[in-house]
């Protein structure tokens, strides 16, 4: 199952954020950067969780901050951004968010198996940590399982 | 069995829902089909379902179901979902 691009340019490492809306709009320029997204992306993904909570905050520690597909989605795309000073998304049990894992998905239906593959890399509960302190853009790729050429 | 994952966008988190809870289903021995949805969609796509796995966030938003609605709190955990799983099955 194909994990969606993650390239260097959509990889972020030691951001500073100061709240979770400035953290989601790393994660969406990050997006931008890499040509999976239009920059309005990252408007989309703050409004999510405005609307609905903090529920993208899916496991400690990490932040999976999304939209729905849509005219500012440009292909499929990962970017990971992780920060130096975690911080509160408002979620009950999973706060502090030191990684915010950013999804771009084009197409509603053709989702699962890019997500399946994210699901896979998380099942390692050591995952979030090791991409907590990873130092470099490789390192993250390394840990996502993605070759670095 | 009927079960129905509910998130904001009906992708992501939902979706990381689904695929976690066929993997704790399967090693329960279950088969079951799981649909993942977004919660404006709750109302059609859960009016079937036994069980509705979501976020505290959407709880009060799906309202009143005869599904089981079960509250997942660490998606990636597959020993928690195994656990509130085989509670609402057994």
């Amino acid at each position: 199952m194909p994990l969606p691009p993650l390239p260097q340019s959509a990889i972020d490492i030691g951001a500073s954020a100061a709240d979770w809306r400035a953290a989601v709009a790393l994660s969406g320029a990050a997006l931008a950067r890499s040509g999976a997204a239009k920059p309005g992306y990252a408007g989309e993904m703050i409004r999510m969780i405005e609307d609905h909570g903090p529920y993208v905050v899916i496991a400690p520690g990490l932040a999976l901050a999304h939209a729905r597909p849509g005219p500012q989605v440009i292909t499929n795309g990962l970017s990971i951004v992780t920060l130096t000073e975690p911080v509160s998304f408002g979620h009950a049990h999973n706060d502090p968010v030191r990684v915010v894992l950013g999804l771009a998905i084009a197409e509603g239906g053709a989702h699962l198996a890019a997500v399946a593959a994210v699901a896979n890399i998380f099942n390692d509960s050591s995952a979030i940590d090791r991409l907590a302190s990873a130092t470099s853009a490789e390192e993250v790729q390394q840990i996502m399982g993605v070759s670095s050429s | 069995m009927k079960i129905v994952t509910i998130c904001g966008a009906g992708i992501g988190s939902s979706g990381v829902l689904k695929v976690n809870a066929e993997r704790a289903l399967r090693s329960l021995g279950f088969d079951a089909s799981i649909v993942a949805a977004d919660i404006s969609t709750v109302r059609t796509v859960a009016a079937d379902a036994q069980i509705i796995l979501t976020s505290a966030e959407f709880v009060e938003a799906i309202g009143k179901t005869n599904a089981d609605v079960i509250v997942v709190v660490n998606l990636f955990d597959t020993s928690e979902l195994k656990q509130k799983l085989n509670d609402a099955l057994g």
